[in-house]
């Protein structure tokens, strides 16, 4: 057979530090990122509930109930908090169901 | 100095979005797994019961109307024994999926209070509208907890469960004391 033709069939080559990363793992890493974006969208557009904007007359829960804000840190608490955790048991759980 | 009860309400929305984010990462990565660490598997009905207890302040320090304190009072009591049940669960004390009837029925019982303490029509405030929505959202999502007690392997429920702590909180950071119902559109209010 020539060699012209009958080409080498590409070897599939894992490329390192590219793995493929399963869909559960980046749907809960995504979960606090996207509350964090939700929360500063409305902060954008409701600057009016930012207490931080607009200081006149404000008192201390104006201070610590900020809407936007709070759920920002709730994003962030999720993100640091909740989603590493659960990451690093999601894939724990993967290797040890994956074929060695 | 006591907060306004919409800064309770913002609290309160602010908890309830971060259970309904932990319920719905718990619906992602499996039973299983989120409960291989034990301050997870106890997060949701540790938060109920705190909560429980939250509402039992709101109970002593909010006494302008006894239809609110009622209200606050049973809302308490729900949170309370569901709070209970579902740690009893997650410790192995209690088996049986049936046992899901109890946040069915505090889910209902909450809506039911909802409706019942606020003595405004729908369109008369946005306080007034939440309360109606919020109440009337309770009454069907516990539905829920009771498909979980007859059909536990159905995912629909659990994820319906989740998605209602979503929507409550949406519902409650939308609250004000006194505002129209659709804001700068108008529509009811002061």
């Amino acid at each position: 057979m020539s060699s012209e033709i009958a080409t080498s069939i590409p070897r599939e080559e894992r490329r390192q530090g590219v793995a493929r990363r399963p869909w559960r793992t980046l749907a809960v890493q995504l979960i606090g990122p996207l509350t964090i974006v939700a929360g500063l969208m409305w902060a954008v557009a409701q600057p009016y509930r930012i207490v931080f904007l607009d200081r006149d007359g404000r008192g201390l829960y104006d201070y610590l109930f900020q809407p936007p804000l709070l759920v920002v840190a709730v994003g962030l608490v999720f993100t640091f908090v909740v989603a590493p955790g659960l990451v690093e048991d999601l894939e724990g759980e993967e290797h040890r169901d994956s074929p060695s | 100095m006591i907060p306004r009860a919409e800064d309770a309400h913002w609290l309160a929305a602010a908890v309830a979005l971060f259970l309904g984010l932990v319920l719905i990462a718990e619906l992602i990565v499996g039973r299983e797994v989120f409960r291989r660490r034990a301050w997870r598997a106890y997060l949701f009905p540790a938060a109920v019961v705190v909560a429980s207890v939250g509402l039992w302040v709101i109970v002593v320090f909010s006494t302008f109307s006894t239809m609110h304190l009622l209200a606050h009072a049973v809302w308490a009591q729900a949170a309370l024994v569901a709070g209970a049940v579902e740690l009893a669960l997650v410790r192995g004390k209690l088996t049986s999926p049936r046992w899901s009837l109890v946040p069915g029925v505090a889910l209902f019982v909450s809506g039911f209070a909802f409706l019942v303490h606020e003595p405004n029509p729908w369109l008369y405030s946005r306080s007034a509208f939440l309360h109606h929505a919020i109440g009337w959202m309770l009454v069907i999502v516990a539905l829920f907890p009771l498909g979980e007690a007859l059909r536990p392997r159905q995912l629909v429920w659990r994820t319906g469960f989740a998605l209602t702590f979503v929507l409550l909180a949406v519902f409650l950071f939308a609250d004000r004391d006194a505002a129209p119902i659709f804001g700068r559109f108008g529509l009811g209010g002061p």
